[in-house]
């Protein structure tokens, strides 16, 4: 290994109108290395990688790349230099192929003419199984994210920039992302990791970098670290986790019998034959691998998608034929996967946005008639209580950051006191500190005798805060065993789809 | 190369100013046109946009263009804010008229109740018009632009073989057209030895019930949130069927009402060319207006004054009845490409093969 880092950042400054995103931000990637970038949101990690893939220029301070001064005006000099990023949200077609959505993201001179053998080569090598003829408009977010690192993979990066790749994988399917990164390593590819599961990091990463408001707050060894002291410097508090308690379980508040749904989406997962039940205070976690049936299960259940009046009881009242509201009324609240236009509106402030979701039960409705007071006192309240950061209740939902709508969403949903809530993906996106106050939320909601069932993708949040726990596969439901009884290895088996129920797989 | 940016952030003011600046473009357009066809264009403007609001006849005149208007474009704005095109509003006003202008036709009766009941057949006409496309769509995803213009012909000819037929006049001499509306199925005036009539005011309450919906029920609120982002809608508990259906009941019976007031008003029979198009120029009103319905008003009002001004400079200056048509075109194409200027700011590629030179 040489002296000479592969990348070197000094006094990087990049000031937007009234925020300073970086400030004097500096460090060195060696090459080879499994670097971390570790910060809050809005630490601004996200803008200082967008400067070195050339997205955005810094206003001060230079980078050296390999020794020599480094300033792509574009992402095509930064892939030309060979610095490769899998972003976070995808910059993907939908109504184009793998294989040309490959493509676009390429040099020119670097497509080959056998692009969808070199696509196939890439994806089997790395475990991250791929069609190059599918329609990206028909994948998962898992299948979508494996397009944009085997995208990166294909040019034979000497830096990847990986904005929190693992969120969408089995655990099986991390650790083979994590040899792949590791080879990689081996091979003197550089590895600019970002992830907020501090386990994670302290696995793979050899360096830190830790940002706080822009400004470098301390670099250091992940393996030396643990994870609580890694989120300390990285929040600049100290953490209270979610406690976890012996839950009283009282009667079935969800009950769900041999629920089927039939996806409209012709590549969507039908959701076949699911029967499961939460009782009040319980949290039932569903894990799996996105793209299995866990949006479709989601709206069989709140009502987006109607079935047999029988398959969905609420408190033992049939109501799998009524719509969201109805299901509202009746004390069922959800957060949707996605949150800019399905948990929100994006042009609408985010008081109207209280509107869609919360009218009945926070009474705005009257005979039809909207009373704005209650929304805009409603969403002052939900800004307050869960913290989020905007400058005020007119702007437009899509003006907030995702981990700020995603905590405004959670607390509209929260706030209305349900008495089941069906929630996906509850933390995705936000930072540690709001996180843990979800989870305890959602955890003295169900002390109050709730029954919530969270779908996730992030197995140790199931882990930390679910009572029984459930995958989800190929649109089936692995049977509810209480948290911890299954090893890690047999919830990466029923994430792969083998089930242990005999009597399921026979019926396949 | 031209390429257009999106604006990060659309300023309030600006749309609101995109509208005003459209009518200046128009005007100013239609300055060069009048420089082209060797007229005095000072004059041609002042005879088509101001002149026509300095006498009591020719506002009166106005009101009565935008009445039609105002009540057909308040209807479809509610459609085009959840994305529900509705550009057959001329067939359902056609329909509307024949709904409400056959019972004085068939059944020349006197009655305080005879208007009442013309304007109910009317909302229902325009309704029945507009429910084919409203089941077409949520039946079979037809797509309701295709079928809402395609029975636009069906209605107007269909007007003009009743005209032709059974509604027409029996003491007529066999002229196409029905009897003349007696007293009681005639639309009280408004304004004395004009033909203003009681259907503004109609057309004002639209106005306001239109503002409340939108502004405080949630049946606007469903309607715009089905237009900016349906899978909202569909998690807000709002079911996309209902709200076509929805719009095209409201645009439909809007559209039928305003003709039977044209038919009861101003025209006072059925003819067969009733439909002068105000179901297509209430398009552009309900655009110009940005689909808010104060904006409608005044955008209704500017409408009619091309048609009453178009009218006037066509006697006085000797120009081609085009004009009124050439203006209202203008009127949309300007609002059209100030509104891309708007949300867009244009940016020449530096790589551009031929520099963009003067």
């Amino acid at each position: 290994m040489t002296d000479t880092p592969l990348l070197q950042l000094s006094g990087i400054t990049k000031r937007f109108p009234g925020v300073i995103a970086n400030d004097d931000v500096g460090f060195a990637i060696m090459p080879g290395e499994v670097h971390a970038l570790l910060g809050e949101n809005g630490a601004g990690k996200s803008t200082l990688v967008k400067m070195i893939y050339g997205v955005q220029r810094p206003d001060e301070g230079v980078m050296h790349f390999d020794g020599a001064p480094y300033a792509p005006g574009k992402p095509s000099e930064a892939r030309a230099q060979g610095v490769g990023m899998v972003f976070q949200h995808f910059s993907l077609f939908d109504a184009l192929t793998v294989a040309d959505n490959v493509a676009l993201g390429m040099n020119k001179e670097a497509v080959g003419n056998d692009l969808d053998k070199q696509i196939v080569e890439v994806s089997d090598a790395y475990g991250l199984t791929l069609d190059p003829t599918r329609y990206i408009g028909s994948l998962s977010v898992g299948e979508r994210q494996r397009v944009e690192i085997v995208r990166c993979l294909l040019q034979k990066p000497r830096l990847l920039i990986m904005d929190e790749p693992t969120s969408v994988l089995t655990p099986q399917e991390v650790d083979v992302l994590f040899l792949t990164l590791k080879k990689l390593s081996s091979e003197g590819c550089s590895i600019l990791y970002i992830s907020h599961k501090l386990e994670e990091i302290r696995e793979l990463c050899e360096a830190a970098t830790v940002l706080r408001g822009g400004k470098v707050v301390a670099t250091c060894d992940p393996r030396e670290e643990t994870a609580k002291s890694l989120a300390e410097m990285m929040i600049g508090t100290s953490l209270t986790f979610a406690e976890r308690q012996e839950p009283d379980l009282g009667e079935e508040r969800l009950v769900v019998t041999n629920l089927t749904a039939v996806s409209h989406d012709p590549f969507g997962v039908d959701i076949r034959d699911v029967s499961f039940s939460v009782r009040a205070g319980e949290i039932l976690g569903i894990g799996g691998v996105a793209g299995n049936g866990q949006v479709e299960l989601m709206e069989a259940l709140i009502g987006e998608y109607v079935t047999a009046p029988e398959s969905v009881r609420i408190d033992n009242e049939p109501v799998g034929a009524l719509g969201p509201t109805e299901r509202r009324q009746r004390g069922m609240c959800s957060v949707p996967e996605e949150r800019l236009g399905h948990g929100a509106v994006p042009d609408m402030s985010l008081w109207e946005n209280t509107i869609l979701s919360a009218r009945t039960r926070k009474g705005m409705e009257n005979n039809g008639f909207l009373d704005l007071g209650i929304a805009q006192a409603f969403a002052d309240e939900v800004v307050a209580k869960f913290n989020v950061k905007t400058a005020g209740i007119e702007h437009a939902a899509n003006s907030l950051s995702g981990g700020n709508l995603q905590k405004f969403i959670v607390g509209r949903e929260i706030l209305q006191a349900p008495t089941v809530l069906v929630i996906l993906q509850p933390t995705w996106g936000v930072d540690a500190a709001a996180a843990a106050d979800i989870h305890r939320a959602l955890q003295e909601m169900a002390r109050g005798g709730a029954a919530i069932l969270v779908i996730s993708q992030d197995l140790d949040e199931l882990m930390a805060i679910s009572t029984n726990f459930s995958v989800i596969a190929e649109g089936r439901l692995s049977d509810p065993k209480p948290t911890g009884s299954q090893s890690i290895e047999q919830i990466g088996l029923l994430m792969g789809g083998v089930h242990n129920s005999a009597g399921r797989e026979a019926s396949t | 190369m031209i390429r257009l940016e999106p604006r990060k952030e659309i300023s309030q003011h600006l749309l609101y100013l995109t509208p005003v600046m459209a009518v200046a473009l128009t005007i100013a357009l239609g300055m060069v046109m009048f420089v082209v066809l060797g007229k005095n264009p000072f004059a041609a403007i002042f005879i088509i946009f101001v002149e026509p609001m300095t006498d009591l006849f020719t506002i009166s005149e106005m009101i009565v263009k935008a009445t039609p208007l105002i009540l057909i474009a308040i209807g479809l704005s509610f459609g085009f804010r959840a994305g529900v095109w509705n550009i057959g509003a001329e067939g359902q006003f056609t329909i509307g008229a024949l709904a409400g202008g056959a019972i004085p036709a068939l059944w020349p009766v006197e009655g305080f109740w005879v208007l009442p009941v013309m304007c109910l057949a009317g909302v229902a006409g325009g309704m029945a018009w507009a429910a084919i496309p409203a089941f077409l769509r949520t039946r079979f995803n037809a797509n309701e632009i295709l079928v809402t213009l395609m029975l636009t012909y069906v209605a107007v000819l269909l007007l003009s073989v009743l005209v032709h037929g059974p509604l027409k006049d029996p003491e007529g001499l066999n002229f196409p057209e029905s009897r003349l509306f007696n007293e009681s199925a005639t639309m009280p005036i408004l304004i004395e030895e004009t033909r203003a009539h009681v259907g503004f005011l109609v057309a004002l309450l639209a106005v306001v019930v239109a503002w409340v919906l939108l502004a405080r029920h949630v049946i606007g609120y469903q309607i715009k949130v089905m237009g900016q982002s349906p899978k909202a809608a569909s998690f807000g508990g709002f079911v996309e069927s209902r709200v076509v259906w929805m719009c095209l009941m409201m645009s439909g019976g809007l559209a039928g009402l305003a003709g039977t007031f044209e038919a009861a008003g101003p025209v006072g029979q059925l003819v067969p060319a009733l439909p002068v198009g105000y179901g297509f120029t209430a398009i552009i009103v309900a655009f110009l207006g940005r689909l808010t319905p104060v904006g409608i008003l005044l955008a209704g009002f500017v409408m009619a004054l091309t048609y009453i001004g178009g009218e006037s400079a066509q006697i006085k200056m000797n120009l081609p009845s085009a004009v009124t048509g050439v203006f209202q075109g203008m009127f949309l194409f300007s609002l059209l490409g100030i509104d891309v200027l708007a949300r867009f700011r244009i940016r020449l590629a530096r790589r551009a093969p031929v520099a963009a030179g003067e």
